[in-house]
């Protein structure tokens, strides 16, 4: 048992106690402040509410992990040259006002998505991408997912979306038809347009931290 | 921006506080009487007595040589002191054995998981067709299984073989840390299992849907009963380093995994700070402190010889806390959240360099002048190298911090292969060393093959050495192609292909360790081989006969 020979010989409430205040402390700094600051952020003028569709393609993407290789989060031109490569200003945090969970993400081993639906706003483009990368974007190491997708002989019925391949990707009589996720992964990809103007709120000058 | 300097301003001031307290205590010889302190893991006479359940009779005979110098043996370990180690071994031996086996398991899924999403990233077309193992899906699953399942399973059998030992007293309460680990286990493979189908909450780190994840929560609060009821009840008044970090990694993990779980309360940008908070924690406030808390209680144990500084294994141990779990807002530098936030935990990331040093020098000098010793101590030869890979890691992870650094590293596989370095190289090294050591006690049973010991070790070694310098040479290159605004995209993507087929090698490599390891893991559970011949374990007869088989060759 406890043995009292002064205050201190009692380890396990300096172990807890210490243990405890240190990470109230940094939950305090990285969880709680920034909740507070964010909450009462408000969406800026030129962003709209995801729809029931978008949201449906949202959830493609993260139950297939596209977060793993792309980034929504164009930075700084003085970190980066994003901007020079079609992704767009650098982002501030209420243009993610709608955004739970956040896909902010931490590779990219694929390009930044944040501004993909003004870069590349064809649907044809999106199914065919997504059904096989490399028959637009050549050395892409982007997997294909053919479970988004349908491939069959014969033509298409009422009402079925057909995806248009560049030649050479499909055999002959055959069709390939985009199921439901994937058309809406593709209504996700081309709202993810965040070219509307913002002010640099306060929250965010890595331009004066450099 | 006032609030900024303010917020920073009294940062700095409760760092200064608590480096003013840390002396302060020190000065009044709070921490207690330093060398004794670190003496508190030796029983009488066992101080010079090198140990190993690993190596075989003429590996350790060569131990005790190259460590002390002398070929015969101290003095025999008096018959109780024996007793009462063999006593606090059986006690956790069950509840140790179980998570231990459930941990090699995992590890094995978790080396097939990552060496498909490492080869699907270099060959995107093979095994497109089933969604489940779609690169987005099978990489988490990879992770969790890895962070979850293999290295925090086996952290939490090597703490509960620990107690005892480091209390000198029975472990109490077992059964609680057997239900933890059965709900644990069951969280890790219904989380894996909805990822696998599609349920990804869509965060790094928490893909565990929070019902899932629940569990890990409720489970790891039941595996820190027996721990905290052991601790009550001990017979030491002085607790070891190791059992401040046992004791506070085993606190510090259900309370950031249940506030990081809250349904409904993270939204956008808050969520990623929070999301880095825990990521970082994760690993800086419980795989860290199991890592050292194993490391400074095996080292010196195998060794024979006291840890170089107990002082500074405290100051390490506070520093650690009190820097690293502020240094998760260093994952979104050039991201969209507050400057000050990104400023604070830069600013703690170099302070990180206190405990990483104070950890290093310590552990470090402790084996200085007896590398030889890694020759002929399977244990310590993992244990060793992942020390060394903790110093590494942990000073290039502080390195990364700089914005000069980061603008290259992130976003790049550089980030990768620097994770593989502290969650492989460091944690789970020095996991395969403890399991090495432990297991034998366990099953009271001799590893069969002791070769497969060594080949586990280079296959592992040589694999995670292509795997780590090719991938952050490939990273390193790839941020450079990416900063440059004259290159095309496509360019850092292709330049890397060469480098993650590397990874691919090193990762197949590793994998084939991991094997080997888990067929002489299991090998031992049916019984293959000799019976422990018993080195410390049973202090009769067995013991007595290795003692004077020992003496008798130098006779």
């Amino acid at each position: 048992m406890l043995k009292k020979k002064n205050g201190w010989e009692m380890d396990e409430l300096r172990i807890v106690g210490g243990a405890m205040v240190i990470l109230a402390f940094a939950t305090a700094l990285l969880v709680l402040i920034p909740y507070m600051l964010l909450k009462e952020i408000k969406a800026p003028d030129g962003l709209k509410p995801y729809t029931s569709e978008q949201l449906a393609g949202r959830q493609v993407y993260i139950e297939n992990g596209c977060v793993y290789c792309h980034s929504q989060q164009p930075r700084d031109p003085s970190l980066g040259p994003d901007g020079k490569r079609g992704w767009g200003r650098p982002s501030v945090a209420s243009d993610y006002k709608y955004d739970t969970p956040h896909l902010l993400g931490t590779m990219r081993t694929g390009p930044d998505l944040f501004n993909i639906g003004a870069r590349q706003p064809s649907k044809d483009w999106h199914l065919g991408h997504l059904y096989q990368p490399r028959a637009y974007t050549p050395g892409s190491i982007m997997p294909a997912y053919p479970f988004l997708f349908e491939v069959r002989n014969g033509p298409a019925k009422e009402g079925e979306e057909v995806v248009n391949l560049p030649p050479g990707h499909t055999k002959e009589g055959e069709v390939v038809i985009a199921k439901p996720q994937a058309l809406a992964l593709v209504q996700y990809l081309q709202s993810l347009n965040h070219t509307y103007p913002v002010l640099n709120s306060q929250i965010r000058e890595t331009r004066d931290s450099n | 921006m006032d609030f900024t300097a303010a917020l920073l301003l009294a940062t700095f001031l409760v760092s200064l506080f608590a480096l003013f307290l840390y002396i302060w205590t020190m000065s009044k010889g709070m921490f207690g009487d330093s060398m004794n302190a670190a003496l508190s893991i030796f029983n009488k006479n066992e101080l010079g007595t090198v140990e190993d359940p690993a190596a075989t009779v003429s590996q350790l005979r060569e131990l005790q040589e190259t460590v002390t110098g002398k070929t015969q043996l101290t003095d025999d370990i008096l018959k109780e002191d024996l007793r009462a180690v063999s006593e606090a071994d059986q006690s956790s031996s069950l509840a140790v054995g179980i998570c231990l086996t459930l941990a090699v398991i995992w590890l094995v899924l978790a080396s097939f998981a990552g060496l498909i999403s490492s080869i699907k990233l270099h060959s995107p077309d093979w095994l497109t067709q089933y969604s489940w193992i779609t690169f987005g899906r099978i990489r988490p699953i990879h992770l969790n299984l890895v962070a979850y399942g293999w290295c925090s399973l086996a952290g939490i059998g090597v703490a509960l073989f620990l107690i005892p030992r480091l209390l000198k007293t029975k472990l109490i309460g077992a059964n609680y840390a057997i239900f933890g680990g059965a709900l644990w286990t069951t969280g890790v493979f219904l989380g894996v299992v909805l990822i696998a189908t599609g349920y990804s909450s869509g965060l790094e780190w928490l893909e565990f849907p929070w019902q899932v994840g629940a569990l890990l929560v409720i489970g790891g609060a039941f595996v820190g009963v027996p721990l905290w009821l052991t601790l009550l009840n001990r017979k030491v008044d002085h607790l070891y380093v190791s059992v401040w970090y046992i004791a506070a990694g085993l606190l510090w993990f259900p309370t950031l995994y249940l506030i990081a779980n809250i349904p409904g309360l993270h939204f956008g940008v808050q969520q990623a700070t929070m999301n880095w908070w825990f990521a970082h924690n994760v690993l800086g406030l419980w795989f860290t402190p199991i890592g050292l808390a194993t490391a400074y209680y095996l080292i010196p144990k195998i060794l024979g010889k006291p840890i170089y500084s107990y002082n500074l294994s405290l100051l390490g141990f506070w520093s650690l806390a009190f820097f690293y779990s502020q240094v998760g807002g260093h994952h979104l530098i050039g991201g969209p959240v507050p400057t000050w936030l990104i400023t604070m935990s830069i600013v703690q990331s170099m302070m990180m360099t206190i405990p990483v040093f104070s950890v290093a020098v310590n552990l470090h000098m402790t084996v200085l002048g007896n590398f030889k010793a890694l020759i002929y101590s399977p244990t310590l030869r993992f244990i060793v190298l992942g020390t060394m890979l903790y110093t590494v890691a942990s000073v290039q992870g502080a390195m990364e911090a700089l914005r000069s650094v980061n603008q290259v590293t992130h976003f790049t596989h550089f980030t990768v292969a620097h994770a593989h370095l502290g969650l492989y190289g460091f944690f789970s090294m020095v996991m395969f060393g403890a399991i090495y050591f432990i297991m034998p006690r366990v099953m009271n049973w001799e590893w069969p093959y002791p070769r497969l010991i060594a080949l586990h070790f280079w296959l592992v070694l040589i694999g995670f050495s292509i795997y780590i310098i090719w991938l952050s040479i490939g990273g390193w290159l790839q941020g450079l192609a990416m900063l440059d605004p004259d290159t095309p995209f496509m360019k850092s993507v292709a330049l890397t292909i060469p480098y993650l087929e590397a990874r691919s090698i090193g990762g197949g490599l590793m994998t084939l360790g991991h094997l080997v390891f888990a067929f002489h893991f299991f090998a031992m559970g049916w019984k293959f081989g000799p019976k422990r011949l018993g080195a410390a374990l049973i202090g009769t007869a067995v013991a007595n006969k290795l003692w004077s088989r020992l003496r008798g060759k130098h006779a």
